[in-house]
């Protein structure tokens, strides 16, 4: 579908030639070809990252892409976007990503249900929004170029003062965003822990739920000094199982706080 | 360098994430999707912030500052996503988007009834539970 836009550039200049050499973009430019060919790597590994079966091999595709993106950036002279995006994205994001996909224990290899049953419904659906928006996007800017030369208009000096001098209000506001998602995320997590020390056993108990129930939905998740207490308390525990779940279940108990402190280190990072 | 590169780039991307939001089934997944929509429109926005800046004498550079706010929410949005993907796991035992669904419609009421019933008295017991180990 890139194709697209090449029989877009090439079709172009017959028309309106007088355009095409007041910019001197006739043919394709050095830019302009590495634009292409970047592009088409970050796009078939944007492809494979929503195709592949692989989950982990999914977030290394995500590398490829977001990079491949950054070098774009490069391209178009915006600079500081470019580092920011390394950063964040490929520092963070995806180090973010594949600590979820190891806390969800996602097997390696090849997992058959990593796609819905809806796949070919959706895959329609993506076939016809890309070609509505190819056509129209690229019908609507065929006569349009960037002008690249003379000063960056990406660099960091023009992004610091533009952004300091005009989005100052924004930039603060959404400090106190990333704040509050900081805050979220470890409330989130702490009332998981909370909730679900005790309460599973009892019900369990109390209930007598049968074995067909998922049993992760009611094994104890936190054992640590504050819920000893909640196990006294509640006294009902079957105590061979809760002994052997205690053991079993450290790991991921223990492993769940990484995820949390790197978010301040992605929260600095975005600032 | 003509615009239609960097635009028809993003469309097929934010198209390309499009199908990953609708077609994968592991929650994480679904979450790497939506980074490659979210990247699709940053791309959209560097573009026309550079090519307006030189066009159009545009000193705001919105485009970019927009790209940044974008970025930095992303990241804020794949933390507390994760968070919700790992509190889901801890409860249920997966993280597969097609199996939870408890507030479905037009599925067996039986077993929303048998998830409300189980999940009712894990709560109260809970709160009780909680409020003894600190008494």
């Amino acid at each position: 579908m890139t194709l697209a836009a090449a029989t877009a550039t090439t079709a172009h200049p017959t028309l309106t030639t007088v355009a095409a050499e007041s910019h001197g973009f006739l043919s394709p430019t050095g830019v302009e070809v590495a634009f292409l060919l970047v592009g088409l790597v970050t796009f078939g590994a944007a492809l494979v990252t929503v195709t592949t079966k692989q989950l982990v091999h999914a977030a290394l595709w995500l590398v490829v892409a977001l990079g491949g993106l950054a070098v774009e950036y490069l391209l178009l002279t915006a600079e500081f976007i470019a580092w920011v995006q390394v950063l964040i994205y490929v520092g963070s994001v995806v180090v973010l990503l594949l600590f979820g996909l190891m806390l969800t224990r996602a097997p390696i290899g090849r997992s058959p249900d990593a796609d819905s049953g809806n796949r070919w419904a959706a895959l329609v659906v993506a076939v016809a929004a890309a070609a509505a928006l190819v056509w129209v996007v690229a019908d609507a800017f065929r006569t349009t170029w960037i002008d690249l030369d003379g000063p960056a208009a990406g660099s960091t000096e023009a992004t610091g003062a533009s952004l300091f001098q005009n989005w100052v209000l924004p930039f603060e506001a959404l400090s106190v965003l990333l704040l509050a998602a900081l805050v979220g995320a470890i409330v989130l997590s702490r009332k998981a822990k909370a909730e679900s020390s005790s309460p599973p056993l009892n019900s369990r108990a109390a209930t007598g739920s049968s074995p067909s129930a998922p049993n992760s939905r009611n094994r104890p998740i936190r054992r640590n000094g504050r819920s000893e207490a909640t196990r006294s308390a509640a006294g009902t525990e079957p105590t061979a199982r809760g002994t052997a779940s205690t053991t079993k279940e450290t790991g991921p108990t223990e492993a769940s706080n990484p995820v949390e402190a790197t978010n301040p280190t992605e929260q600095e990072g975005a600032r | 360098m003509h615009l239609a590169y960097p635009a028809v780039l993003a469309a097929l991307l934010f198209c390309t994430g499009l199908y990953g939001v609708l077609a994968r089934r592991n929650a994480i997944l679904v979450l790497m999707s939506v980074e490659l929509m979210l990247n699709a429109v940053n791309l959209n926005l560097v573009a026309f912030d550079v090519w307006l800046s030189k066009a159009a004498e545009e000193t705001l550079h919105s485009g970019q500052a927009l790209t940044l706010f974008t970025i930095a929410i992303a990241a804020a949005e794949i933390g507390i996503g994760l968070a919700i993907v790992l509190a889901v796991h801890r409860n249920r035992g997966t993280a597969d988007i097609d199996k939870l669904r408890d507030t479905a419609e037009g599925h067996g009421p039986e077993d929303t009834d048998d998830d409300a019933r189980t999940a009712e008295p894990a709560a109260e017991t809970g709160r009780t539970g909680k409020a003894e180990a600190t008494a």
